[in-house]
């Protein structure tokens, strides 16, 4: 397989030209057959070893990592922060280094401070993935939307993507801002202004204080959960507020194209960012999603891991 | 003992020289300053082509001792002072113990009398334990040798209380010095709210918290008549809050680093931690106002904020990372660049880094008139270097300006009349 891919770790959607993104992109469509097999596992990466590092709680991220190494047949360790040295004071470092030593090909790396998966590469000579650091990136998710959007929208560019709720902490959509911008589309954000910051525009987003600016017209809309666990101190003054004037609902979505898509990265606070009539509507593609990330991981994994045997 | 520094360009503001002279020391004073002078019982220094200035003044650093040794000593952070040009430095008092009471202001004199190659000045707290609460006894601090306060790293977050400490100040005539920072607003920041907390995806510290606080100050001059300094100035919005302060006439005096003027957020990109700093390295809009101000007058000193981490403090994930940045090596080369670019004079940069600081302080120095402590710099500017780890003697090796080609040196520093520090 000839596939164009310049980088050494995926660090965030910053640092990936264009091609680097629409070959991970066919990489994993074409991986996404694997996957639909009756025994779903190939061996690209028997004897390779894929290290989970999660400082962060996670569901989704770490499963379809999980997943993604055992069906390219790759060992994998499971690493959280709980119930490991890191309660005894080791450092990031060590705990890398020490793992490393064991014979860690690649890590990945969910942790609650940005940057620290670039802290981690600088000093490692095992790949690095970021599944997510801070509020700043996660990239597998914007390539996993980005290739749910190309499936079923046949393009990335020309498109109106808006993104609506707790922009400020969202690392979901700070890397989605900055993947759809490259690839040739327009992203509008909305939400409560206390979790909006006009910086984005530094990013090429378009800040929009009223909800329907961004929603009107729009090709794909995702919802973000809002972090409450991020704020410190509150950031608006109730849920119900939220729901009324910031949530998700049929209404609302009638403002965008017809044919819009409607995603949300997970996990989901239904009643809050998305009104529970909405969970069997047929924009809805949020699971399509789930099933994308799995092929993207992979995609990632052979494409760093080289998949020589 | 006598030197006699022969033939090189005399700059001192102080005294509006900017001349040709011979310099003659003795006995630990300026003794005669004119033109060939007999070298008669001297040990002659060449200084043709070098540049002869009152001996460099650093009114901002962190010394780590007592307490964080680990970092920097007295020894070693007066030593990078020497090599740097600086003939005395102004230790700030968040040290472990803070300079709180006499009895640490004593300490850090007692080892500075010892270990110190430069001149130390202690800068005592102007809240116990830098709380924000109670004052310090602020008699007492300067009977023991304390020449100003300020509780530096940390703001006093309540006007009233600053508002105190500025009344009280005026019975024994001690300068405060303000680290102007608002913390309600860069609680939780890292960077530059802007460009570098968009990018990196960090919480941002707002210019207008540094303004906000800046303000504040003034205000408080206005009604206490107290002389307030304002530490390291980063923004453009605390720029225009001085210079209207310094038109009304109110007694306000400020300093910026080298690094403010030097360079921008941008070089926190990629998560530099050896570029994360309090205040943050700002916009290139902000940058140009600080020039600006370093040229028009605005600024009064520039002072390094020279803060030594190691390793176990800088080597790890950003955001738990220490604020701080070394500079007492590198502030005359990055002021001297400023000169050949045409942002300030020569003799400008003098004032900022030796007459201004003395003044504000309230020190001997700054001066070449004869009578003076013979604490002079002697600086090459044309001499080419590189900054490097291995050769900075700051025990802190957290420079943003590691691997840069610096234009101009100190070649030979001079404290009462003992050459401290040269190079061949």
């Amino acid at each position: 397989m000839s596939v164009l891919f310049s980088q050494r770790h995926l660090l965030d959607i910053t640092s990936l030209t264009p091609d680097d993104i629409v070959s991970v992109l066919d990489l994993a469509d074409s991986l996404k057959e694997v996957l639909r097999r009756p025994i779903p596992k190939v061996p690209t990466l028997r004897g390779k070893l894929v290290t989970n590092l999660f400082f962060e709680p996670s569901t989704r991220t770490r499963l379809s990592f999980e997943k993604a190494a055992k069906t390219l047949s790759a060992d994998t360790f499971n690493f959280t922060a709980r119930m490991s040295s890191v309660e005894k004071g080791e450092t990031l470092l060590d705990t890398v280094l020490n793992l490393e030593a064991m014979g860690t090909d690649l890590f990945v790396i969910r942790h609650p401070k940005a940057g620290a998966p670039h802290f981690i590469a600088k000093h490692t000579k095992a790949r690095v993935i970021n599944a997510g650091d801070g509020f700043h990136a996660h990239p597998t998710q914007a390539l996993l939307d980005m290739l749910t959007v190309r499936q079923k929208k046949g393009t990335l560019s020309g498109l109106k993507v808006a993104i609506i709720g707790d922009i400020r902490h969202s690392r979901v959509a700070h890397s989605n801002i900055v993947g759809f911008r490259k690839m040739g589309s327009e992203v509008y954000v909305s939400g409560p202004a206390t979790m909006l910051p006009p910086e984005r525009e530094a990013l090429g987003a378009r800040v929009c204080y009223r909800l329907e600016e961004a929603l009107y017209g729009a090709d794909v809309v995702m919802a973000l959960r809002v972090q409450k666990e991020r704020h410190g101190r509150p950031l608006f003054p109730s849920l119900r507020e939220y729901a009324i004037y910031f949530g998700l609902n049929r209404q609302r979505l009638e403002l965008a194209k017809e044919d819009c898509l409607l995603m949300h990265p997970g996990p989901i606070n239904w009643g809050v960012e998305l009104h529970p009539e909405l969970q069997n509507d047929p924009r809805n593609v949020i699971l399509e999603q789930v099933e994308n990330g799995v092929a993207i991981r992979m995609a990632l994994l052979v494409l760093l891991l080289g998949g020589g045997a | 003992m006598k030197i006699l520094l022969k033939g090189g360009r005399v700059i001192d503001p102080s005294q509006g020289l900017d001349q040709v002279l011979d310099v003659l020391l003795e006995d630990g004073q300026i003794s005669t300053l004119g033109q060939g002078l007999s070298t008669q019982g001297a040990k002659v220094i060449d200084c043709q082509g070098l540049l002869v200035t009152p001996g460099l003044i650093d009114m901002h650093v962190h010394l780590r001792e007592p307490g964080e040794e680990w970092k920097e000593t007295i020894a070693s952070g007066t030593k990078a002072a020497a090599a740097g040009g600086f003939t005395a430095v102004a230790c700030m008092p968040n040290t472990k113990p803070p300079n709180d009471e006499a009895e640490v202001t004593r300490y850090i004199l007692e080892k500075a009398q010892k270990e110190a190659a430069t001149r130390v000045y202690p800068i005592a707290c102007i809240t116990k334990g830098q709380k924000g609460e109670v004052l310090t006894e602020f008699g007492e601090l300067k009977q023991a040798g304390a020449v100003a306060l300020s509780d530096d790293g940390r703001p006093v977050p309540e006007a009233a209380v600053m508002r105190l400490a500025l009344e009280y100040a005026k019975n024994f005539d001690l300068p405060i010095i303000s680290h102007a920072e608002e913390l309600s607003l860069s609680e939780g920041g890292q960077v530059n709210e802007g460009l570098a907390s968009a990018t990196l995806g960090m919480k941002g510290i707002p210019a207008e918290g540094e303004a906000v606080a800046i303000f504040r100050e003034v205000m408080l001059a206005r009604l206490t008549g107290t002389p307030v300094h304002i530490a390291h100035v980063s923004t453009k919005l605390g720029v225009e809050i001085i210079r209207k302060a310094k038109k009304e006439g109110l007694p306000v005096t400020a300093e910026t680093a080298p690094h403010y003027f030097t360079l921008t957020e941008e070089a926190t990109f990629g998560y530099n931690t050896y570029a994360k700093v309090n205040p943050p390295l700002r916009s290139a809009e902000d940058r140009a106002a600080v020039l600006e101000a370093l040229a028009d007058g605005t600024l009064d000193v520039i002072a390094t904020d020279h803060a030594p981490h190691s390793d176990l403090e800088k080597e790890i994930e950003f955001e738990l990372a220490a604020f701080g940045l070394i500079g007492l090596e590198t502030a005359l080369p990055l002021t001297l660049k400023l000169v050949s670019e045409g942002v300030i004079s020569l003799f400008r940069a003098i004032e900022l880094l030796s007459t201004n600081p003395a003044r504000i302080l309230r020190i001997p120095g700054g001066t070449l008139k004869p009578g003076s402590p013979a604490d002079v710099t002697i600086i090459d500017p044309e001499r080419k270097w590189v900054v490097t780890k291995e050769d900075l003697h700051s025990k802190g090796k957290n420079s943003p300006f590691l691997g840069w080609e610096m234009s101009g040196q100190a070649v030979f520093t001079i404290v009462g009349g003992e050459i401290v520090f040269s190079r061949g």
